[in-house]
């Protein structure tokens, strides 16, 4: 018998044909050791409260056909599963396909998960959600939930990610958002986390904290993957659709790694095809500037969850470094954790000047601009590519699904910086506008000539950081 | 998560010795008062020093926080001051000569508040078994619930240490029972849902978690967040066991020092023996 829940994913697996120890729809709330709620006992009643609602909707017909429906109609899913010819040259042949959460609305993958959380909201009656944001993409997704269906939305950001991507806190304030710039310890993500956590131990009463990510408290873990499964679902049906089998391997990058168990969990109990999550290796995992905390941390408990954790030696949490700001987090998901220890997931790390030049890789073969966070995906499916191919008889012989979590236009400037584009004004050379705005400035030699031809030489541009 | 939790009965062939602390002072006519200082704020010596002051001025209990970096639970009064801790070179270590420090010099209990993962990075073992070797009371855990606790109480029982658990304004009457059996020494009843930091009133909520806790048989529960004033205190001595006294303290280190953290607690805890017309308002 097929429960509501696979029913709505719409799942390729045939009922009845799962594997005895599926790895799939893991309930929570432990994944292994990982996961559990490592938090005050004044939010453990809310966490209850969130999880039977929860366990409720997702067997309630009409909760699933509303999800559908916000699905279809407003998000813009199935979203595509897009082969990439060119960019697969540079993999050594393999075939590489692009799962394409870049089309959805708002632009990435988050709106799978803040829909659904608005809508348990809205069950459990309470009238306000807050979140937290890094660079503003699960800040605006909340925003735009909230506005959708008329809830109050308060979003704790970063004092430095404000001022950084004052673009995306317009969008939010646009949506009718209150955005709150956090001041506190490190003034980060994780910082907002703990801000948007104080908010709710005193708010909870009308309050739903809508975290973005499959970190934190049971039953979050559970719950945001719950709402990103439909990725691996479509994914699943869309590669047996267009090549007529599974694929080798599925790539997804790793922040706190929501987009990355989406995917995999289409494809978590099919031995055949590899996993791969690809965390942010920053200036280098050798340099200590970098988020890859399942390559270098080690278990701890923060924001609820027991997982891997970049910490010291006396259990303080390491500040993360990364380009990508979704990726820039020192905690991780504890579901990954357990996928990690059992070997079922390798997780790899890519530098910034990886992903960048994937980045640029993707742009120029594909006429797609990636998210920086989704570059490492992009950087670390080209390695499997070609370790794939080494194995195999016909380089076409290897398919490889990436999942393509979010488009790039919140990460033009950032990328412009990076490859050389910008002046000191931090205006694209060669336009009127930079010219203008130069008047009065020395400029370094070449000021007004190098555009984006120049790009290519200067892909590992140390100058960003 | 609540079936899966095994609440060890607890054998008590040791004395407590924050609950000892707390009936000392019932026995002497009035309720306890316990106080909380940042281990290492603001600087390691200076903690040890306003310790001992508050001790000397009245506290019966010490609360020794552990600066973490992540401090959910704590308002901008006390994170201010626990990330100077630590910027002054702090390390989770130096708790134990600091708890060490304080009991040779002064009769009270004193207890360790620390968010988990230091604990954990540590080992609980280990911790535990170096907090009992520096005379330490136990531990006031904000952010571990019994649900998660086993290493904890099997820890704390292996070396005799109190384990203090929160129960707040929205626990449930099972959770509540669960928290109490749990808990030896006393209960840390939450007084308003929130952060750390002082404020005007006590939330009204504070008696009714009291008397949750006590109706489910804890024999000493103890009011904290938002006590700052000398009226609290005589507030909520006429139905806890005893009162716990955070931010306000701090806010005295850091401006007067530890003549002005002394005072304080003097201050504080004439909240027990006042007529309730003496309007001690700080």
């Amino acid at each position: 018998m097929v429960d509501p829940a696979t029913a709505f994913l719409q799942g390729g697996v045939p009922a009845g044909s799962a594997p005895e120890h599926s790895l799939r729809h893991a309930p929570g709330p432990y994944f292994g050791s990982y996961g559990g709620r490592w938090m005050p006992e004044s939010l453990i009643a809310a966490l209850d409260e969130l999880e039977e609602t929860f366990e409720k909707a997702k067997l309630d017909p009409d909760f699933l056909a509303e999800i559908a429906d916000l699905n279809t109609n407003y998000s813009g899913r199935p979203s595509l599963l897009t082969e990439a010819k060119r960019f697969s040259e540079h993999a050594g042949g393999a075939r590489i396909f692009l799962k394409r959460e870049d089309l959805n609305h708002t632009g990435s993958h988050k709106i799978n998960n803040v829909l659904g959380q608005a809508l348990l909201a809205k069950r459990m009656g309470k009238t306000r959600i807050i979140a937290e944001t890094g660079a503003g993409q699960h800040g605006v997704a909340s925003a735009t939930a909230a506005a959708l269906l008329g809830l109050e939305c308060v979003v704790y950001m970063g004092a430095e990610d404000c001022r950084r991507q004052a673009l995306n806190v317009a969008r939010m304030q646009l949506l009718g958002a209150t955005v709150v710039p956090v001041t506190n310890g490190s003034q980060t993500l994780k910082d907002a986390i703990n801000d948007a956590l104080r908010d709710w131990v005193a708010n909870v009463e009308n309050t739903h904290y809508m975290l973005g990510t499959v970190s934190g408290a049971h039953p979050f873990p559970a719950m945001v993957r719950f709402f990103h499964e439909v990725i691996g679902q479509e994914a699943r049906g869309q590669i047996l659709d267009q090549v007529g089998r599974l694929p080798d391997a599925v790539c997804a990058c790793i922040g706190g790694g929501s987009n990355a168990i989406g995917l995999f969990h289409g494809f978590l109990d099919d031995a055949s095809v590899k996993m791969y999550g690809f965390e942010a290796g920053g200036d280098g995992v050798d340099t200590g500037r970098h988020a890859a905390t399942i390559t270098l941390g080690r278990p701890g408990v923060l924001h609820g969850a027991r997982s891997y954790l970049m910490q010291d030696e006396d259990g303080q949490t390491i500040e993360s470094h990364s380009i990508s700001a979704g990726l820039d987090y020192p905690g991780v998901g504890p579901e990954h954790s357990y996928l990690h220890d059992i070997g079922r997931v390798t997780y790899e790390p890519i530098t910034d000047t990886e992903a960048m030049d994937a980045f640029k890789l993707l742009c120029r073969t594909e006429g797609i601009i990636p998210a920086i966070e989704s570059s490492h995906a992009l950087a670390g499916a080209l390695k499997v590519g070609h370790r794939l191919v080494a194995d195999a008889e016909k380089p076409e012989d290897v398919v490889i699904i990436v999942n393509l979590s979010g488009r790039g236009d919140k990460d033009v400037e950032t990328a412009a910086d990076w490859f050389g584009m910008l002046d000191e004004d931090g205006h694209v050379k060669g336009t009127t506008l930079s010219t203008r705005n130069a008047k009065g400035h020395a400029h370094a030699a070449g000021a007004g000539s190098a555009g984006v031809d120049s790009a290519d030489s200067n892909t590992k541009d140390s100058s960003h950081e | 998560m609540s079936e899966s939790t095994k609440v060890g009965a607890a054998p008590a062939v040791f004395e407590s010795k924050s609950a000892a602390a707390i009936d000392k002072a019932k026995a002497a006519g009035r309720k306890a008062l316990i106080a909380y200082l940042p281990a290492g704020f603001p600087n390691k010596q200076a903690s040890i020093d306003a310790a001992i002051a508050v001790a000397r001025n009245g506290a019966d209990i010490i609360e020794i926080g552990i600066p973490y970096s992540d401090p959910v639970m704590d308002g901008a009064v006390i994170q201010a001051a626990t990330v100077e801790a630590l910027a002054n070179g702090f390390h989770v270590t130096d708790v134990f000569d600091i708890v060490a420090a304080i009991t040779a010099e002064t009769d009270a209990a004193v207890m360790v508040m620390t968010y988990w993962n230091p604990v954990m990075r540590l080992g609980v073992d280990e911790f535990a078994r170096r907090l009992a070797e520096a005379g330490g009371a136990g531990l006031i855990t904000p952010d571990l619930i019994p649900d998660e606790a086993a290493e904890w109480f099997a820890a704390s029982d292996k070396y005799g240490l109190d384990r203090v658990f929160l129960v707040a304004p929205s626990s449930t009457p099972e959770r509540v029972d669960m928290t109490v059996r749990a808990t030896r020494g006393f209960v840390y009843a939450v007084s308003v849902m929130g952060v750390t930091g002082a404020r005007s009133s006590v939330s009204s909520a504070a008696e009714s978690v009291v008397a949750a806790a006590h109706a489910a048989g804890a024999e000493r529960a103890c009011v904290g967040l938002g006590v700052s004033q000398a009226k609290h205190v005589r507030e909520i001595a006429a139905y806890a066991d005893g009162v716990i006294v955070g931010t306000a303290l701090v806010a005295a280190l850091r401006d007067g020092g530890v003549e002005a953290v002394g005072a304080l607690a003097k201050e504080l805890s004439s909240g027990f023996d006042a007529p309730a017309d003496a309007e001690a308002t700080l």
